[in-house]
């Protein structure tokens, strides 16, 4: 599968890592050399072969319904960037 | 002084039990080895003062007879474990000034064991990657060098700093994590043991997340019998981690009883790849005879989907991956580029903090999951994963370990195979189907290179039979005999 | 689903009908959240109800609280739905700022819970059913609140990872009265099971609406979905808005675009949010942290048996039992406490029945009126069933009537003393001895004598002005039954 520029553009867009124009051409070249090399497991008949969903075997793990977290607000915001009035503070967004 | 330095874990203990020396006097030895190490870049964060105070506290427990399993054994932390209020980077640029306010449950453990820290370990950025080149805080040297040639190497990677300081001799031991093949394949470029458990038998809590069906915590150490004391204390259920096994923890160092007769070893067709070398070729026949002359049995088997192992794991590793790391996004810790707009900060924020290989790896990840793509690519690789796992399930009816090299060549130098992403993943390819099966692994360091490069082989074994898995190992490590040493 | 009731909008080209289809997101009630132990209590001070795990904090995993699961299932159960033994929690991925792990953990293709169905109660007293397509677990976002700066937005996260359930309706609703009727029907069913306090205000039931329009027996049209409306009336009101600007948009020729659009509660109309720059690509994939859920049979028969009655039976009951309208049974059951109450109205402590249609109006009139005006619900009803039931007692064995009663009932409601010291305390006794009831009527007849005669000469109406003269005279204690009787004899005679 190759990748283009505009393909980049909008993959960097939905992973909201800005890509300067000027790298979209070399990585689209280097992602779809990853994607090129990954081709090959097309060659694998799957057919009936359930995807795996996870390598341990056991029940998912239930916690009773107790309040055991919570009320650290200190430790939250400690390593915030900007924090006002006890709120994560970030550039306005307007809806 | 040095010779605190050279001590195996086992011999430590030993040696705090009779009194021949403090806890105190044995980190303060590995302070100065960590000081006098630093041109290695091993570690991004030392913490010297709280290892004295770990180290006094052991020192008491000792006196009491209240010394847990690792009781004043100062080891190093791979940097992707959170550390309660040490700063830990995950060797990137966007958790700069990051102190977590909690503990991993795997470092808590070996604290509660009477462990004592003595920094983090540099790392490839966010686990990703075979050389420690990625790392935000620069690569760190393999302290080995080949012979008459002074071009630095690689300790090879993610757990590229654990690898090195243990075989500088500058931590007894280090935690290290293995996702593709984090912890054996820098164990065998640095010559140490490391082991991989089985998926769920460490806790994965408070460890910077990367693919997490295949992240594992495990040890790093000099010996096979240090690697099982040191696991015995970091496995364990964890009710925090869902996905985390409720069974009990045996006492590892009981199975190394080095009896291996009548053990099946298999020994793998599909990993005799084309290219490799002779000298691995020849390491990996030793191994079979070692086995043999300990009264194992060799078989041939096969794992038909080999080959596909590779390509599997980087779909599934980096779609988690990309996944696992939108949180880095300026808010709430970590680096924070301004923006015009939210959009803007998150762009601009993730473009600076971001390397470039995390970057490709977020950016495959993305995209094998967007609309339209999710079938060809994740579905297929989970279904292809599945019939990996049959492989080994299969296998194991017939063998109880599996012997292969643990990487497809020795140490290279620092800036190689930076050009092709995809000649660096390669190095995995002994090491990754281990962890899409979630098996246990172990390498050992099991000879040299014609370049006088430490070589190792790896032993697999069944899920949650890291005994049989030590315990051929332990043998392995018997027989090879490896006593070379780095010159740093 | 074929409509059955034909509600149109006339457009200029003929007739068009609205396709609804409506996604409620209702908070669980459970003391901690979906994934971590935080608290869920609203109106807490800002990310004080934050764990570790809910601000996404490296290294931090989900750990499933077993009592939402248990919800989800119970409101599948009140949904009559498919409960599904195997299902999966998926990743849903998208950065927003009220979203820290730029994922919210849901449920894609496997939901816990399949197609299921609801009755609606429609106005005019007929029933509908609307079928409920899946129901599924997700977590809640955290808050972002725009104007508390100029240049800032403020993120609180005390909401984010508290337990949703997202609750789809098959595109069945045919008007916006329909619409109106699901919410409360399924608002009813939540609070009746205590799996969600359905409180729209406060946020714990949101809802979205999807619309669409088409031409009487035409395949479905292209729908705009309206995010977050926040009340039954502006459902009702953006459903009319929409449909409308979409008739209006293709008699003109245009086509309706798939969009996401906004309620303007204050302008009454819908409007397109602000175009985002990039579309939604949720890549879902299995979240590689949780194991899928497994149900057993035995789980599900036991969340099934802790189950009550629910609003639809106990109507249906109602109406079988005490001969109650629709209407009446509809009003009384619509909240489990009111149907609760009323049932100890009409049955009495000590299991003395007391007349049902008496006992539902007087519920439903004078106790619903009074707490109204004081804005109290019937859980801090002042007059408790058993006081109730004791005035009604005293009507039933004529000690005082109806009007007077009603005199009594707003004492009660004002002081809490019980009927029985009231009508003691100001005499209100009624008055059934037919001597005093023939005295007070011979005074009122001689004092309006002229009106006598106009009646005897054909003004029938006035008769009800003797009756109120009566009334007056005897303190409104008369007996009506036996006024009526004797002013009727001596007006005869």
């Amino acid at each position: 599968m190759s990748l283009d520029k505009s393909a980049v553009a909008h993959i960097a867009a939905l992973a909201r890592i800005k890509v300067p124009e000027s790298d979209l051409e070399p990585l689209a070249r280097e992602l779809s050399n990853i994607l090129g090399w990954i081709e090959q497991l097309n060659e694998v008949d799957t057919t009936g072969v359930e995807p795996m969903t996870s390598v341990v075997r056991m029940e998912l793990a239930r916690r009773p319904d107790v309040v055991t977290d919570g009320n650290c607000r200190d430790k939250i915001l400690a390593n915030a960037p900007e924090v006002a009035q006890g709120f994560f503070a970030v550039p306005k967004v307007v809806e | 002084m040095s010779e605190l330095t050279d001590l195996t874990m086992a011999d430590a203990l030993a040696g705090l039990a009779k009194g021949a020396f403090s806890a105190r006097e044995l980190t303060e030895a590995h302070i100065r080895a960590v000081e006098a190490a630093r041109p290695l870049n091993a570690f991004i964060t030392e913490t010297p003062e709280r290892a004295l105070e770990m180290a006094a506290a052991s020192d008491e427990r000792w006196r009491k007879g209240e010394a847990g399993a690792m009781e004043g054994l100062p080891i190093a932390i791979k940097d992707l474990f959170c550390t309660e209020g040490v700063l830990t980077t995950a060797g990137s640029h966007i958790l700069d000034g990051f102190k977590p306010p909690y503990e991993s449950t795997v470092t808590a453990n070996l604290w509660r064991a009477g462990a004592v820290m003595l920094g983090k370990t540099n790392m490839d950025e966010f686990a990703m990657g075979s050389s420690n080149m990625t790392s935000y805080y620069g690569g760190v040297e393999n302290p080995w060098r080949r012979k008459g040639d002074n071009r630095p190497l690689v300790p090879g990677g993610s757990s590229g700093g654990s690898a090195a300081a243990v075989a500088a001799r500058i931590a007894l031991g280090a935690t290290g994590t293995d996702t593709g093949g984090s912890i054996r394949q820098p164990a065998a470029f640095c010559g140490i043991v490391g082991l991989k458990p089985t998926y769920g038998r460490c806790s994965r809590w408070g460890i910077v997340a990367f693919a997490s069906s295949l992240d594992q915590a495990g040890p790093m150490t000099r010996t096979v019998r240090d690697a099982a004391i040191m696991l015995g204390a970091m496995a364990g259920h964890d009710p925090k981690d869902s996905t985390s096994v409720n069974r009990p923890v045996p006492d590892y160092t009981a199975a190394l009883t080095g009896d291996v007769r009548g053990l099946r070893i298999g020994i793998p067709k599909e990993y005799r790849v084309d290219g490799m070398p002779a000298e691995i070729e020849a390491l990996w026949a030793r191994g079979i005879d070692w086995l043999k002359a300990a009264g194992a049995e060799t078989v041939e088997i096969s794992l038909p989907h080999t080959k596909y192992a590779l390509p599997t794991y980087y779909i599934i590793a980096p779609a988690e991956a990309s996944s696992n790391l939108a949180r880095y996004d300026g808010v709430r810790y970590g680096l924070r580029v301004p923006g015009e707009s939210l959009d803007e900060m998150y762009e601009e924020t993730r473009a600076a903090g971001f390397g470039a290989e995390v970057k490709r790896r977020v950016l495959i990840g993305t995209y094998v999951l967007s609309a339209g793509y999710y079938d060809a690519y994740y579905l297929k690789a989970q279904r292809i994963r599945s019939l990996i796992l049959r492989d080994f399930t299969d296998a194991f009816e017939r063998v109880d370990a599996i012997l292969t090299p643990s990487t497809p060549s020795a140490a290279f130098p620092t800036g190689e195979k930076m050009d092709d992403p995809v000649a660096m993943y390669l190095n995995d390819v002994f090491t990754v189907p281990v962890n899409l099966a979630g098996l246990p692994g172990i390498s050992v360091p099991a000879g040299l290179s014609e370049e006088g490069l430490p070589l190792g082989l790896q032993v697999i074994g069944r899920a949650f039979d890291e005994e049989t898995v030590l315990k051929v190992g332990e043998v392995l490590e018997t027989a090879a005999a490896f006593t070379a040493r780095p010159e740093r | 689903m074929a409509d059955a009731n034909g509600y149109v909008i006339e457009g200029r080209t003929g007739p068009w009908e609205m396709v609804i289809g409506l996604e409620v997101h209702a908070q669980v009630i459970s003391k901690a959240k979906l994934f971590s132990g935080a608290a869920t209590d609203f109106g807490a001070e800002p990310n004080t109800q934050v764990s570790l795990v809910d601000a996404a904090m490296p290294g931090m995993l989900p750990v499933i609280n077993e009592y939402c699961i248990e919800q989800a299932v119970k409101t599948g159960l009140g949904l009559n739905a498919q409960i599904n033994k195997r299902s999966v929690f998926d990743r849903k991925n998208y950065f927003y700022a009220d979203l820290p792990a730029g994922y919210q953990i849901s449920q894609y293709s496997q939901p816990i819970v399949g197609r299921g169905r609801i009755v609606l109660d429609l106005p005019d007293g007929r029933t509908r059913e609307v079928g409920i397509t899946r129901l599924h677990l997700e977590q809640d976002a955290g808050k972002s609140l725009h104007d508390q700066h100029p240049t800032k937005t403020y993120v609180d996260l005390n909401r984010s990872g508290i337990a949703l359930m997202e609750i789809v309706s098959e595109p069945d609703i045919r008007s916006p009265e329909e619409a109106a009727a699901y919410l409360r029907k399924l608002r009813s069913i939540l609070r009746y099971l205590g799996t969600c306090d359905g409180n729209m205000e406060q946020g714990s039931l949101r809802c979205d609406v999807n619309v669409s329009v088409r031409r009487p027996g035409e395949p479905y049209g292209t729908r705009c979905e309206i995010k977050n409306v926040n009340s039954i009336r502006f459902v009702q009101q953006a459903i009319d808005y929409e449909a409308r600007r979409q008739v209006e948009l293709l008699e003109d020729g245009g086509t309706v675009v798939q969009e996401t659009r906004l309620f303007d509660s204050g302008r009454g109309v819908t409007r397109s949010m602000r175009s985002k720059e990039h579309a939604h690509d949720y890549r879902y994939f299995p979240d590689p942290d949780l194991l899928p859920l497994e149900l057993d049979d035995a789980f599900i028969e036991r969340i099934r048996a802790s189950m009550p009655e629910l609003p639809d039976a106990k109507k249906a009951r109602f109406m079988t039992d005490y001969g109650l309208s629709a209407y009446d049974a509809g009003v009384l059951v619509a909240e489990k406490e009111t149907a609760a109450y009323y049932e100890t109205v009409v049955n009495g402590a000590e299991g003395k029945k007391r007349d049902p249609k008496m006992a539902a109006n007087w519920v439903i009139g004078e106790l619903f009126g009074q707490l109204n005006k004081v804005g109290k619900g019937i859980s801090d009803s002042p007059v408790s069933a058993a006081e109730l039931g004791a005035l009604i007692d005293l009507i039933a064995d004529q000690t005082i009537s109806g009007r007077i009663a009603k005199d009594v009932f707003a004492e009660m409601f004002e002081t809490g003393k019980p009927a029985g010291v009231i009508v003691e305390e100001k005499g209100l006794r009624q008055v059934t001895d037919t001597g005093a009831i023939d005295r007070a009527i011979d005074e009122v007849l001689a004092q309006q004598a002229d009106k006598v005669a106009e009646y005897k000469a054909g003004k029938e109406k006035l008769f009800g002005f003797f009756v109120g003269q009566v009334m007056k005279a005897t303190g409104g204690k008369a007996n009506p039954k036996l006024l009526n009787e004797r002013l009727r004899e001596k007006l005869a005679g």
